[in-house]
């Protein structure tokens, strides 16, 4: 390993222009003659609009337009999508609701956007948007997914009856009953997956710009994937030509998932822009973003595990409901399903599993992909009853684990999943070991002493990362392939630069990538810039998220840079006036096998574009090289999580007192890097846990709507992590990557609720514990107690 | 409003704005010093901390009518030179402190403040706590207060920087 190659801690290459405020967000971007957009939203969960009445709001100063739906459907702006195809197992299509940017007729959930105003200023904007009256016809709403298919619930949608969008399954129905009947034991769990925002720091923005000139429209954008939302843009919506359509993302502040999808005010900006005939510039304040963003999880579910008297499991079924908002948002059908009930196996050898689950409408914003997207709620599902199958079995959770690990590779699971590598052993292990969990009972007792009751929890999870293989996810219902590109763009001087069609926002590809590449071209890693972000610079690609861009990504670059070696071989050959089947490439240089002939790196690059030593017909000038990746499966991130916490049975209050994180993650390219990351997911995972929970009330009005209702973590709610890893090389990727972005976030809700059900002796506690819902089942428990 | 002047980032400056207009909407627009970032509308998450008169402030919370006569100093201003990064700045960088870097100028501009108030001996609770202001999505705050203590040691070692008028 060199100082910067693959396995180095290289201190960030993007860090400077973020430490002294030099970072490019899309709100720092000024684009000549912009002007701003305010939406008008709807106050009402669910109401007809009878009228909407502009005047008074056109006349006020500085405002240039006002544009509602009418204006959208007379222009043929067609509606947003959802593009990953369920079926149900009727075999009939999922009832995707008809999503125009602006509501024309109808209003379905609190925010609703239903009009722009463009004006000179925001400050204008806002003063107009206060003149548009609406005329509502107040419905009915329902905003719980297990009263939205009850008789008599709103209708939100004709083409949905009793809200259902789809009933969907997998695996093996009869299998999994006939399982459960002759099981031993079988353990039951009613779980409400808590819905929540996401909440990058960075409120979304977009700025529309229409060049009457050439026709071109440009649209800066907080995006992860650019490309997508230029192709949906265009294909879809319609609204420019994709050829004509450039999108960049250029710094963004965190994603998590809510920046992938393609939103009504990107598309409304873009429109405008051609309408005024200036740029429009749109910027979330976090109250509209709590209203409007995608929010995640949000599942009811029941579900029974089986076991033998051997603690094996026999079996698992689940029925879950899952909440889609108002309106399918772009990749929010494929969550619940392919991202969720896939992944019911865990790292157990489980004979039989049964998953159906009913995605349904409510009055609520839209849900979609939040970090780990469907493994958290499968994760939390299958550990929590891992559980609670150790308590009622009597047999330590750690123990129950191993009886049922998987052991040989590669396995099939009953569900769709074929996993290739893992040692489940090896990180349970260490995990144990680093945890110091042998001293448990003594850290126990201690507490006690103190008046504190103390639990332990593990989470022994797995993921299906490193997304995804373009067949397989056609297979079932995907509109795109999940491949990845990458060009590799050498210069004379023999600097490199990299496109790649993966986005960072926040996870340092500018760094990882080019310690790839500076490693195997043996040049310093200032010399390799990493290009991003720009549909005008990268041809195509398919964004970040699922943690691909290292699995994917990364593979493409390196495919580019076996075909850049290739050709830079056949450069020397000609250099070196030798065979090209005798040239080797290492460290920088290039020789003639068994000879001292060699030539550097910097002259074959200067070679390759003065073209003086070959000629144009036997061999191309220049070195560029191009590459599609396409994985060949799914990556299996793993690993073992362990939570210790001490409760206040007085206040309920829930402190993380220590925290095991032991990941496998394949070839790791920069341990600090990777390390962060699982920290930042078990932060947004033990949010989940204690402190982070949408609330909608009667009337479905959005009452965790700002910082100051919804707890976000904040620094003294979080210990400090114990992060260690082991590796089993993924065989499926040339670098035998398998992905680290989503893992924290899978793996903490389990770890933390099991800490805090061991610690207060019930199963009877919901996300988020916060401390009164944690007296609450202290109490109750104490009672039970009591009685009995 | 009557024209107001006021120091950025040692330069005078003068702004003749909408009375309304917040410190941080005039630092970003009118200056264009956009390093100082705005995440939420109810002062909440601290990405918008800047010195004023050398204490931090939450620049969403204040008019820049507020602000008149007085020293304002961004995370643009705070390094001693082009060349040479602020000790606070470095640790960031070298701890990894940052991944978006969206909350970064905020946590370094209450971090420097932290220093200035409580001394250079920070342990993980005091910066826990003193971090109460300041949201990170990114980070689970662990290397962030790594980033505060190592940070605020090598400011005592004659790193410090102070501007303004602090």
């Amino acid at each position: 390993m060199n100082a910067t190659g693959i396995g180095a801690a290289v201190r960030r290459k993007e860090d400077y222009r973020f430490i002294t405020g030099k970072g490019c967000y899309t709100d720092d971007i000024s684009r000549p003659g912009e002007v701003r957009a305010i939406f008008v939203r709807s106050p009402h969960a669910h109401a007809r609009i009878r009228a909407i009445e502009t005047a008074a709001a056109r006349t006020l100063p500085g405002v240039l337009a006002v544009l509602t739906g009418a204006d959208l459907a007379a222009d043929k702006i067609g509606n947003l999508i959802c593009g990953w195809m369920i079926h149900s197992k009727d075999g009939s299509p999922m009832k995707m609701a008809p999503h125009p940017a602006l509501a024309a007729t109808k209003v379905c959930f609190v925010g609703d956007p239903i009009a722009v105003i463009v004006a000179e200023t925001s400050a204008q904007a806002r003063d107009a948007a206060e003149k548009v009256k609406v005329d509502y016809d107040i419905l009915a709403a329902v905003t719980d997914p297990a009263a939205a298919q009850a008789k008599g619930a709103a209708l939100i949608h004709e083409i949905a009856p009793n809200n259902t969008i789809y009933q969907w399954h997998l695996g093996d129905a009869k299998a999994a009953d006939a399982a459960l009947a002759t099981a031993r034991h079988v353990v039951a769990l009613d779980i409400r997956n808590n819905r929540l925002v996401p909440n990058a720091i960075e409120p979304r923005a977009a700025i529309g710009e229409y060049d009457s000139g050439s026709g071109k429209y440009s649209l800066w954008n907080t995006t992860q994937n650019p490309h997508v939302a230029r192709l949906v843009i265009s294909a879809f919506v319609g609204v420019a030509p994709e050829h004509k359509l450039r999108v960049v993302a250029p710094d963004v502040g965190g994603g998590f998932g809510s920046k992938i999808f393609i939103y009504p005010e990107e598309v409304v900006c873009l429109w405008a822009a051609r309408k005024v005939d200036r740029p429009v510039k749109w910027v979330c304040d976090r109250s509209e973003a709590f209203l409007a963003d995608a929010h995640g999880r949000d599942h009811v579910t029941h579900a029974q595990m089986g076991f033998d008297g051997d603690g094996r499991i026999t079996g698992l079924r689940v029925r879950t409901i899952a909440n889609l908002g108002a309106y399918m948002s772009t990749f929010s059908s494929s969550v619940p399903t392919y991202l969720y009930a896939t992944l019911l196996a865990g790292q157990y050898d489980i004979p039989a599993i049964y998953c159906a689950v009913d995605a349904v409408y409510t009055n609520s914003g839209p849900v979609d992909a939040y970090r780990g997207a469907g493994r958290p709620e499968a994760t939390f599902v299958v550990e929590r009853l891992m559980e609670v199958g150790a308590r009622v079995l009597g047999i330590d959770p750690a123990d129950l684990r191993k009886r049922n690990f998987i052991r040989k590779f590669p396995h099939q699971t009953p569900v769709i999943m074929n996993y290739d590598a893992g040692d489940y052993h090896a990180s349970l292990k260490k995990a144990l070991d680093m945890a110091q969990s042998r001293d448990f009972n003594k850290r126990k007792r201690e507490s006690a002493r103190n008046g504190k009751l103390r639990g332990i929890g593990y989470c022994a999870y797995i993921e299906a990362c490193g997304i995804a293989p373009s067949q397989a996810v056609g297979s079932l219902g995907a509109g795109v392939g999940l491949w990845e590109s990458a060009e590799v763009r050498v210069n004379p001087t023999g600097s490199v630069e990299v496109l790649t069609g993966c986005h960072q926002h926040g996870q340092g590809h500018e760094t990882t990538f080019a310690q790839v590449v500076a490693e195997r071209l043996g040049i310093p890693i200032d010399n390799v810039a990493i290009v991003h972000g720009d549909t005008d610079a990268v041809q195509f690609g398919m964004g970040t998220y699922g943690s691909r861009s290292a699995a994917v990504g990364l593979s493409a670059v390196v495919k580019a840079l076996d075909k850049i070696e290739a050709k830079a071989k056949k450069i020397a050959a000609h250099l070196l006036e030798a065979a090209e089947a005798d040239i080797v490439f290492a460290d920088g240089r290039f020789s003639v096998s068994g000879t001292d002939k060699s030539v550097a790196w910097g002259e074959v690059t200067l070679q390759a574009y003065v073209a003086h030593k070959f000629s144009g017909q036997e061999l191309e000038p220049g070195l560029k090289e191009g590459a599609f990746y396409d994985p060949t499966n799914f990556t299996f991130p793993a690993g073992c999580h362990i939570c210790e916490v001490e409760i206040d049975p007085e206040t309920g209050a829930t402190r993380i007192v220590a925290w095991t994180a032991i990941d496998d993650f394949g070839t790791v390219i920069n341990p600090m890097i990777v390390e962060g990351q699982v920290h930042g997911g078990i932060a947004q995972g033990i949010g989940q846990a204690l402190l982070e929970g949408v609330v909608y009330d009667d009337n479905a009005q959005l009452v965790t709507g700002s910082f100051m209702d919804y707890s976000l973590p904040r620094a003294d709610d979080l210990p400090s992590y114990n992060v260690g890893m082991t590796v089993t090389k993924c065989p499926g990727n040339p670098l035998g990557i398998k992905g680290c972005g989503e893992a924290g976030a899978i793996a903490a809700p389990a770890a933390v609720i099991n800490a805090i059900t061991d610690a207060i002796g019930s199963e009877d506690i919901a996300m988020p514990a916060t401390p009164q819902a944690v007296w609450a089942a202290v109490r109750k428990a104490n009672m039970g107690r009591k009685a009995a | 409003m009557p024209a107001a002047t006021l120091t950025v980032n040692g330069k005078a400056v003068t702004a003749d704005v909408d009375p309304r207009t917040l410190l941080v909407q005039f630092l970003r627009e009118n200056l264009r010093l956009t390093g100082t970032h705005v995440g939420c509308d109810t002062s909440q998450c601290g990405a918008c901390v800047v010195h004023v008169n050398g204490r931090a402030v939450k620049s969403c919370s204040i008019l820049v009518a507020q602000a008149v006569g007085a020293n304002v100093l961004t995370i643009e201003g705070l390094a001693p030179s082009a060349t040479q990064l602020h000790p606070m700045q470095e640790a960031f960088r070298e701890n990894h402190g940052l991944q978006c870097g969206y909350c970064t100028p905020g946590m370094i501009m209450t971090a420097v403040d932290m220093v200035n108030r409580i001394g250079h001996d920070l342990d993980d609770k005091t910066i826990r706590h003193e971090l109460e202001g300041n949201l990170c999505r990114c980070t689970g705050y662990h290397n962030i207060v790594k980033s505060i203590a190592a940070g605020a040691k090598a400011m005592a070692a004659g790193g410090g920087v102070r501007r303004a008028a602090e």
